[in-house]
């Protein structure tokens, strides 16, 4: 074969292939033709402001993850001198990251600097002048621990989002911090109900009761919350509706909490109320069997995010299976089981951003997105056909292959198409005949100075080459800070306009020259040039 | 067909008319954004916006007289405007005030604008779409997008710079901060939101209008070699002619495209839409008149280096093994 054949089977096939990918399925799913399924795997893929759908961006609190190590180590401190014998005035932890010993007898330092080395390594001993110790959690402990929390976050988001069963989300951490999380979720209508799953803690705690009291100020002793303990609020059981709130005095430190958890499942109460059943590890049952083997007659507090469901009377020893009753509705058993068995989130989520877009809006832009690249392809084809005349021809079927290549391509690596994504595409069409215009320009300039066709043809294309060149790479530039820039739509724009700048080259300069080529490959003397 | 057949406007002698131009349009937009300043959207501002669909279509004033007598602090400084196709029943409106960032009472607010639209009856309504934006966001997209449209400028100055010579690039960035000026005097004129599409228009803009800058230079540079005796005025005036005919087809199919998307392409796209055409109209007549005209004004209007450079080299032999590149232009040169 010629050169100039190999040129066309070249092209076709490039075009065959990308039309496969990138618009036949779209045609398809339009009039619901069958097709492959690997075919719809690849198909293009609607952004969420086409498809409708929830964009959240939730900030991850990692002080908390920083608090719960701080708190863990101070009550090991507690333990550990207490066994030791060693009496301090006070432990405190004033904010996440510090600890604060008072009062260390000047005769039992030394004991008391050894036990501070063996227990808190995660901290700095600071001096101690008068008995008074500063533990500082180290730098590099307190990075860890945060970007730690940051990606449990994100997979037990993923875990939930997944329980969910929605479709193609996207969980994704961002943020100059790098503490916020991204959550895209497709064709979620109740947002409610997605957003607290989300963001429910979900940290189910069991610890024996103290002591319970109408108030808080009961349980204290000496107008301060007794060291090591919490006071935690909660029903005071039987009927919600009659519970006025009650307090109860509980360890910091849970006997077992939600990371020794394998399952939860909806269940109901003995009075046939909704209720969720969980069961513990192994491990988790043999903590739990040595509590509650040792409490019996005592109370026992099921604590869900800080509040006490219930705190029912310890009959028997207990090892793996455990129930939470309370005041709840199907629906919001239905959430818990699912958020327990999703995990506990490592802290506290806020909401930084939040979008819904309704699929009404969705597919009113779509409608307007399809009408205006309809028009701006008819405006531009037109144009070219008026003023180039038969290399209008060649021009329009450069613009054409560049369009069915951007979709196959952006079908192809899995970019989504978004609102502005379809802008991109518009502007495509009128930005990426400008190649096409610089070429005939030329070319109609190298005619004038009275070169042959295919001399000025030659001239033209090979002239502007780099000058092309230049202009891409400068509008491809501006296109990857766009995508650096970008979230979401603005991503969307900027691969749609990165990949028709790439198209547009290899359509500009092989298509068009080939088409060129193939209108003079049979004429031996041209004198005329319809452009 | 030809727009322009062999045209020979002298471009530079309206250099100084076009710089006074320019600077007018800009003061008028520095002078409106510092009395009224550049209006944000919610995802710079901060804010709520909800979308509400109704079963019948309230007038803007009844949504609006609900917001004033339902809504906390009264219907001060709210948007509420017609949204979308009007088949659709849709009204927009914005508040300023977001819920606090603390636990799930981001979307309070939007909770708020339903409850006062429930009281004043206007019909059955459910939230279509929502835009809830807390202040962090905001922050943090505002120095993301200043940095994406400044990095975006050295990185083609820089890479003009390497292309071609350093005024060039000058020429080239100057144009585009003119044509980024000027877009933001004419968002600011006719008070667009400034909004995460209208900074991709803006930096797409920036793409474009270089683009076709670097077409002019491109023959420029050519005409340099090949007109060595001529001043440096009169090869910009030549190679802005050349390229006048492509200069406005581009720019006026690219403008087709953006009115089409300005007239057709919805709601969602309109400050895209116009931030676009505006964008096309100042990226071509800075590129006509701006850039070269830096370029003249950074070198100055003598011979070209090239030909005095030539003088000294090349006298005594004129280049007998010259390639033929050289040869070729010089008689389109002549042409013209």
């Amino acid at each position: 074969m010629s050169n100039l054949q190999w040129k066309i089977v070249t092209i076709i096939a490039v075009f065959v292939i990308f039309f496969g990918v990138g618009v036949y399925p779209l045609i398809a799913q339009r009039y619901n033709v069958h097709q492959p399924s690997w075919l719809v795997e690849k198909a293009l893929k609607l952004g969420l402001d086409l498809k409708g759908g929830v964009h959240l961006v939730l900030r991850v609190q990692t002080e908390d993850a920083l608090r719960i190590v701080t708190d863990q180590e101070s009550e090991r401190l507690r333990e550990e001198l207490k066994n030791k014998q060693v009496t301090v005035a006070k432990i405190e932890t004033p904010d996440a990251t510090h600890i604060r010993v008072e009062g260390v007898p000047p005769a039992q330092d030394p004991v008391f600097r050894q036990v501070a080395n063996e227990v808190t390594t995660n901290f700095e001993r600071g001096s101690g002048a008068n008995g008074t110790y500063t533990f500082t959690m180290r730098p590099n402990v307190q990075v860890s621990l945060r970007d730690e929390a940051v990606v449990q976050a994100r997979q037990t988001i993923e875990r939930r989002v997944n329980e969910l069963g929605v479709t193609e989300p996207s969980i994704a951490q961002q943020g100059n911090n790098g503490d916020q999380i991204l959550v895209q979720l497709p064709g979620v209508t109740d947002v409610e109900r997605a957003k607290e799953i989300i963001r429910s803690t979900g940290l189910l705690e069991l610890k024996i009761v103290e002591q319970s009291a109408p108030t808080k100020e009961a349980l204290m002793q000496n107008g301060k919350v007794p060291d090591g303990m919490d006071i935690v609020p909660g029903a005071s059981g039987g009927t919600p509706a009659d519970a006025g709130t009650i307090y109860y005095l509980v360890k910091k430190v849970a006997a077992v909490s939600g990371q020794d958890l394998r399952n939860a499942r909806v269940s109901v109460d003995e009075n046939n109320r909704p209720a969720v059943s969980f069961t513990l590890s192994n491990e988790g049952g043999r903590k739990f069997g040595k509590v509650s083997g040792e409490n019996i007659g005592r109370q026992l507090a099921i604590i869900l995010d800080g509040r006490v469901q219930s705190a029912p009377t310890l009959e028997s020893r207990i090892t793996t299976e455990g129930r939470i009753t309370g005041s709840f509705t199907q629906e919001e058993v239905q959430n818990l089981s699912l958020i327990l068995r999703s995990g506990a989130l490592p802290a506290t989520l806020t909401y930084l951003e939040e979008r819904t877009i309704g699929p009404t809006l969705g597919a009113d832009s779509i409608r307007s997105g399809v009408i205006a690249s309809a028009v701006g392809l008819l405006l531009v084809v037109s144009f070219m056909l008026v003023y180039y005349r038969l290399s209008g021809v060649n021009a329009v079927v450069a613009l054409i292959f560049n369009l069915v290549i951007l979709l196959g391509l952006m079908a192809y690596v899995g970019a989504v198409m978004t609102l502005p994504g379809i802008a991109g595409f518009v502007l495509t069409m009128g930005i990426g005949v400008d190649s096409n215009v610089l070429i005939f320009e030329r070319i109609k300039e190298e005619l004038e100075a009275q070169r042959g066709v295919r001399a000025s043809i030659n001239a033209g294309f090979g002239r502007v080459f780099w000058t092309l060149v230049d202009t891409h790479i400068a509008a491809l530039i501006s296109c990857a800070f766009l995508f650096q820039f970008g979230t979401g739509p603005i991503r969307g724009f900027a691969v749609t306009l990165c990949i028709g700048l790439v198209s547009n080259l290899f359509t500009s300069i092989f298509v068009s020259k080939t088409l060129f080529e193939m209108a003079l490959a049979n004429r031996h003397q041209v004198a005329t040039l319809s452009i | 067909m030809h727009i322009f057949k062999n045209t020979d406007i002298d471009f530079l002698r309206w250099r100084w008319h076009a710089i006074a131009l320019s600077w007018v349009i800009i003061i008028v937009g520095v002078i409106t954004i510092a009395t009224k300043g550049i209006p944000k959207g919610v995802e710079f501002a901060g804010g709520t916006v909800v979308i509400e669909k109704f079963d019948r279509m309230p007038s803007v004033q009844q949504v609006r007289e609900a917001l004033d007598r339902n809504y906390p602090g009264g219907g001060q400084n709210t948007v509420v405007q017609s949204y979308g196709d009007p088949s659709l029943n849709m009204v927009m409106i914005r508040v300023p005030q977001v819920g606090s960032e603390s636990g799930a009472s981001l979307s309070s607010e939007a909770a708020k604008v339903e409850d006062a639209l429930n009281k004043a009856n206007l019909g059955n309504h459910r939230r279509e779409s929502a835009e809830i934006v807390g202040a962090t966001v905001g922050r943090e997209l505002t120095s993301k997008g200043i940095w994406a449209t400044v990095l975006s400028l050295i990185g083609i100055l820089a890479y003009l710079a390497f292309r071609f010579q350093f005024s060039f690039g000058v020429g080239a960035v100057v144009a585009t901060i003119h044509d980024l000026l000027i877009t933001l005097a004419f968002l600011a004129f006719f008070r667009y939101d400034m909004s995460l599409n209208v900074i991709a228009a803006i930096l797409t803009m920036t793409g474009f209008s270089t683009n076709d800058t670097i077409v002019i230079f491109d023959r420029i540079r050519e005409n340099l070699r090949s007109m060595r005796r001529d001043s440096m005025n009169h090869i910009i005036n030549v190679s802005v002619n050349q390229t006048l005919g492509r200069t406005v087809i581009t720019s006026g199919t690219a403008l087709l495209t953006a009115l089409a998307l300005f007239f057709f392409g919805g709601e969602v796209l309109h400050a895209f839409a116009f931030t676009m055409v505006v964008g096309i109209i100042t990226g071509t007549y800075s590129s006509v008149f701006i850039a070269a005209a830096i370029v003249s004004l950074w070198r100055g209007d003598a011979p070209t280096r090239a030909a005095a450079h030539a003088h000294v080299i090349a006298q005594p032999a004129p280049t007998p093994q010259q390639p033929q590149r050289k040869q070729k232009p010089q008689r389109k040169a002549r042409a013209s």
